[in-house]
Formats: C-alpha cells, structure tokens, sequence
C-alpha cells in the first residue's frame, strides 16, 4: 500500500516538491495576492496545463506538438459558447433584429443559430465537448501521422500548420465563431455571475485543484509501465517497436492526454479571464507554450508549471515597463534554454539545487556523529525506491 | 463570341496571378529547400532573412537616391548582390553560432531558431521601427505591359518571374552539376562516409546554410517590387514555406517547384470562387491531408538508410 502511493506521488522527493507546489499555488498565492492579481495568477496557470501536457507529450514522449494552441483554444472554445449562448437569451438581446442569438452573429446577419451552436445550450454536453472535441481532432491527426511513422520534425510543421489553419478558419468565419474578437462579454454560468471577485476566487481553487489532478495523472501515467515505454520509445524507437510494442499507439495516447489537459487550461481560461479569440489558438501562442514547458524543465512536471508562472510573470511585467526589451529577452530565453540548459528549471535544481541542499545539510549535522552521506549523491533517503520511479529527470534526453 | 474572349482574359490574368503567387512562393522556398530540405536544418528565423534582404534593398534604394541619383534606374541589380551577400554573411555566422551546435537535435534547432527569430524581428523594429517602409521603384518596373484590350500584365511581376527562374536555375546548377553540390549531396547522404573520403562537412554545412540564407535575402529583395516591408512580414509565411518544402519532398528540388505551382494555382483558382481566407483554409487542409497519406511528399529520393 505504502509503495503504490511512494510510486504514485515519486517518491519522498516527489511528495514533498508537489507539497510544496500545492502550497505555494493553494496557500501562498490567494494570501498574498490582492483579487486581481490572484486572477492573472489564475490566467498563468491555464497555461500550466498546457506545460504539463507537454512535458508528457515532448519531455517523455519525444513529439513536440508546436500545435497545443489548438486544444487549449478548442477547449476555450467550447466553453465560451455555452457561456455566449447563456449571456444572449431572448430578454437582454432584445434590441437585435434576431433576438435570442449571440451579438456577432446578428452582427453579421446571421438570423439563425447556426447547427453546431445548437447543442451548447446544454451544460453537460458542453463539459463533454470540452474534452472531447480536442481528443477526438488529437486523435485523428495521431492516428493519421503516427501510424504512417511520420517523423517527429514532420509531425511538428504539420501541427503547427494545422494551427495555421484553425485561426484562418475562425477568424475567416466571422459570424459564426466571432472572429477576431473572439467570443467576448460572457457574464454567467449557469446563472452564477463569474465576474464578481468571489466568483474568480472560487474558480482559481477550482483550477488550482484541477491542475493539481492533472499533475497527478501524469505521474501516475510516468510512473506506470506506460511512461517507461514511453522513454524507451524516445531513446529508441526502433527497438520498442522490434520487442512487440505497437510504437504508434502509445504516442498517439499520450498526444491525447495532452490535448485533453490543455483543453481543461482551455475552458478554465475561459471561465476565469471571461472571453477566447483566436490569438489563443495559433501559431505563436503554440510556440510560447513549448517555450513554458522548455523554460521550466522538459521532463519535469513541476517544474513545467513554475515555467509557465515564471515565463507569463516576465511577459507581464517587462511588456508594462519595457516593452521593446520583451522580445529580446524572450528570443533570449528561446536560445539559452536550448543551447545551455536542456532540461530547464528543473535541471538546474537537479544538478546545482540539490548538491546545495546536501551541503546545507551536512554542515547543520556536522555537530552529531559523522554521517556517512555520500556527497555528489542525491539526497540519502535511507530506503530503496523502485527503479522506475527513482530518477527520471536524470535520463539524458536524447532526442 | 464576346464572352469566350471575356473568359480568355480573365483566365489569362488568373493564370497570370497564379504564376505571381507561385513565384513568391517559390523565391521563399528556394532558400529553405536548401537549409531544410539539404541540410534538414529548421530554421524558423527564416522569413527574417528574407526580411533582411527587403530592408537591405530599401536602405540602398535610399542611399542611391541621396548620393547617386543617376546611378537610380540600376540599383535594383546592386540590392539584389548586396541582400545575398549581407543575408548570406549573417547566416555564415547564425550557422557559426548556434546551429552547428545543434545538428543531432532538429527540435531544438527549431526552439532557437524561433528565439532568434523573435530577437531578430525586435532589432528590425528598433532600428526601422513599426512602420512598413516601401523603396522607390525605378520606373522600369512600373505600370503593366498592355497585351491585348483587355489582359494586361503588371511590369513587377514579370521581373519577378524572370528572377526566379534565373534563381533556380542557379541553383540546380550548384546543387547537382557542380563539385560543390556533390559535396552538399554526399554530406546530406552519409555525413560519416562524405567525412571518409575527404569532404570537409563542417565547412560544406556552413557554406550551404550560408547559400540558402543568402538567397532568402534575394527573395526578399525580389519582394520589395510587390509590397512593402515590416519587421515581422517575412515570418508571416514562414508556415506556408515549410508546407511547400515538405509536401514536395524534402530532399528534391524538383519536387519543391512542383509543390509550389500547385498550391499557388489551386489557391487563386480558389480565391476566384470564395472568400480568400477560405481558399486559403481549404488550400492547407488539402495539403495537410494528401501529407497524412504520403508524408514523404510528392517526390522522394530513395535513400537506404
């Protein structure tokens, strides 16, 4: 029982880096946040899905999708229209020639709810479709790419054109989607006012607990037998694939989880920040996202979520004070984590963090009987953890 | 009778329109053909190339007509040399830089690259600043060539279709009739064999990236007599290139011509019946499709590997 939780969390370690996460996020945040700030807060963390999903689909799967905009922006998407179609009902849209539809729409001449809005009047279908919608596209571009081996530099000019082609689509079809606006002046859910400060309070626990869950699925998923397949299948895919393994299958799931969990980032961003455009959706809000997940450590799931907190808290305070100097630092940030810190944040802890926290130790327990504590190691746990879960953050990436 | 001669000019100038977007197209894929085809380096900053080479024309149309202005019906010939050589001297160092560091890891060439490209475009801002800027055309290049009553045919892109197949043709030539572009091939083929017989790798990579930077900065010299510049107008096709370079096949000239005459002429066949952002959507997806079928591309060389 002990070890299948040790397992689950990863270990002493793992227990106490999601303790401290869930503390800083649960905890520190909402105390010393005032309501706004707490709401960007909130915001960042939407992408922290997004980061998450990546660390599995690119840290440990080896396939860079340059197209999760697409999954957070459907997922954004279909929640936005169930709050559109909420927002627009007969009384307070009365002063349109077609009362009863969202605003660009009438806009746009439109006189009748268009078929594909008609089923997000219902709220269960819609929660439905927020996962589902991405899963269902993830999958049918995993299938059609992955099953024909198509190479992972293939796989990311195809998800990023197909990112292309959903912001032309969405913005080319004004009436039906908004346009370049977006959806925007959605009020309530399910005739809960979501603007109103305790509103955002409740929604940022409700994130907050929802990306803790995610997190856990994919320990849970790195950790199982499926996650050293994954690895396996990144180091060498060949060799998987001559031991029995259908390769295919394995990438088109975890591509699947992936969307999934940027889908959720998706519609909570919605409900938090209160409209979705297609700037959430194309290529270089994809791109950014990599760069969340790049910044905070590929192969760590915490520490995607400290990189996507740390990169959007730059974003916001040098594009209020200097906003030519944003750029730069971003391109910077692109190069150096590339060239000179592969495996992120979470890299740096690793290799210099860690090593400091061992001397901190050392010294404090200096007084007492010498301890045998082996000094360029890891912490000394003084139990035996399953191999699998000891260190995956040390496996080189090879990709 | 009047209709089918109604009809003639409008599919004269459509075909004519697609033939201008074909050779956008292709000028831009010129370059990454090489870099990403050859070499199967991405380069994300590579729009910004191009749009090195718009600016470096802009900045000697400017400085002609300050200093030499008799010298102004002719500097078009001077920007194209120059925006080569600065684009290709910029790219020397980019490959000296980063890139070489980075051969056994495409994805995260493609992370930099885009690092550098945001860099890049943030330096074209500073120094030219938001705004599009546009060089004067000499007039040469105005107006249109009046063929018939009713089809007439713009100067600029006559000049633009002449400059890309002379461009091409260069390049076939290099790549498959030169000792060089033996090398390029061997390298592109068997690195560790080319290695074996004596071919300088490391150098042949940095000549090629060099090449193909340089002509991106052609393109975008050549790009200057259609529109005006920005600093982020080169990244805004850097998708669509990559699409023409992989749906023709990476590694084949040949194929990258023929995939960009298609796209062209199915999107302006397209655009004559729907809205152009709708041509554009089902251009893309029918592209992104027919690579779901055939990820090699239209044509392929077959390798052993």
């Amino acid at each position: 029982m002990n070890s299948t939780l040790d397992r689950f969390v990863g270990g002493k370690q793992g227990a106490i880096g999601l303790a401290i996460l869930a503390a800083l996020i649960l905890v520190v945040f909402p105390l010393l946040l005032d309501a706004f700030r707490l709401n960007m807060v909130g915001k960042y963390l939407t992408y922290a899905f997004v980061a998450v999903g990546l660390v599995l689909c690119w840290g440990y799967g080896g396939i860079l999708s340059l197209g999760q905009g697409i999954f957070f922006g459907l997922g954004g998407y279909c929640m936005a229209m169930f709050l559109k179609l909420e927002a627009s009902d007969p009384e307070s849209t009365k002063i349109q020639s077609t009362p009863g539809i969202p605003d660009f729409m009438d806009w746009n001449q439109i006189t009748e709810l268009p078929w594909f809005w008609e089923p997000f009047n219902s709220f269960g279908f819609t929660l439905l479709a927020v996962i589902a919608v991405p899963v269902i596209l993830a999958l049918v571009i995993g299938v059609a790419m992955f099953k024909r081996r198509v190479g992972d530099v293939y796989f990311s000019i195809v998800t990023q054109a197909i990112a292309l082609i959903l912001t032309v689509l969405i913005i080319g079809q004004q009436g039906l989607t908004g346009g370049v606006n977006g959806i925007t002046d959605l009020k309530t859910l399910m005739g809960w006012d979501i603007r109103s400060d305790e509103a955002k309070l409740i929604l940022y626990f409700v994130n907050a607990f929802l990306l803790l869950g995610c997190i856990l699925i994919g320990k849970f998923i790195l950790t199982s037998k499926l996650g050293r397949l994954l690895m396996a299948m990144r180091d060498k895919e060949e060799r998987v694939r001559f031991c029995g393994y259908d390769v295919a299958a394995f990438k088109i799931f975890v591509f699947c989880v992936g969307a999934a969990f940027a889908a959720i980032g998706g519609a909570m961003f919605t409900l938090q920040v209160g409209f979705m455009s297609p700037s959430f959706v194309g290529i270089v809000p994809s791109i950014e996202m990599v760069i969340f997940c790049a910044v905070g450590g590929r192969l760590s799931l915490l520490g995607a979520v400290y990189g996507a907190l740390l990169v959007n808290f730059g974003k916001t305070y040098f594009s209020e004070t200097l906003p030519e100097l944003w750029l730069f630092l971003m391109g910077g940030l692109f190069i150096a984590v590339v060239m000179y810190f592969p495996n992120g944040l979470a890299g740096l802890w690793q290799s210099h963090g860690q090593k400091w926290l061992v001397r901190l130790q050392t010294k404090l327990r200096k007084p007492t009987p010498p301890a045998p504590l082996p000094r360029n190691d890891k912490r000394d746990d003084g139990e035996s953890k399953p191999l699998a879960a000891a260190e995956p953050s040390k496996l080189e990436t090879s990709v | 009778m009047e209709w089918l001669s109604e009809f003639g000019a409008i599919a004269a100038m459509q075909g004519f329109n697609g033939l201008s977007v074909f050779c956008v197209l292709l000028l831009m894929a010129l370059g990454l053909a090489i870099i990403f085809g050859q070499m199967g380096v991405i380069n994300m900053a590579h729009g910004e190339f191009l749009t090195i080479g718009a600016y470096t024309t802009f900045i000697v149309a400017v400085l002609t007509e300050r200093f030499a202005p008799a010298f102004g019906p002719y500097y078009f010939f001077l920007a194209i040399v120059m925006s080569f050589f600065i684009a290709g001297a910029i790219g020397w160092v980019v490959e000296w830089a980063m890139i070489s560091r980075l051969y056994h890891r495409p994805l995260d060439t493609l992370l930099a690259t885009w690092g550098l490209s945001l860099i890049m475009q943030q330096i074209f801002r500073s120094v030219f600043g938001a705004r599009e800027v546009s060089a004067n055309l000499p007039e040469w290049l105005m107006g249109s060539l009046q063929l018939t009553d009713t089809i007439e045919i713009p100067r600029n892109g006559l000049f633009v279709m002449g400059l890309t197949i002379l461009l091409t043709a260069t390049i076939f030539l290099m790549m498959y009739r030169s000792r060089w572009g033996l090398q390029v091939r061997a390298t592109v083929q068997n690195r560790a064999m080319s290695r074996a017989v004596g071919i300088n790798t490391k150098r042949v990579d940095r000549m090629t990236f060099a090449l193909g930077c340089g002509v991106a900065g052609v393109a975008g010299a050549a790009f200057t007599t259609i529109g005006s510049t920005g600093p982020t107008s080169g990244s805004l096709y850097i998708v669509d290139t990559f699409l023409v370079v992989v749906f023709g096949g990476a590694a084949s000239l040949l194929g990258t011509i023929a995939s960009a005459f298609s796209i062209a002429q199915a999107q302006s066949i397209m655009e004559f019946f729907m809205s152009g952002s709708m041509a554009k959507v089902l251009t893309l997806l029918t592209v992104v499709g027919i690579l779901m079928l055939r990820p090699q591309g239209l044509f392929s060389i077959k390798v052993r590997k």
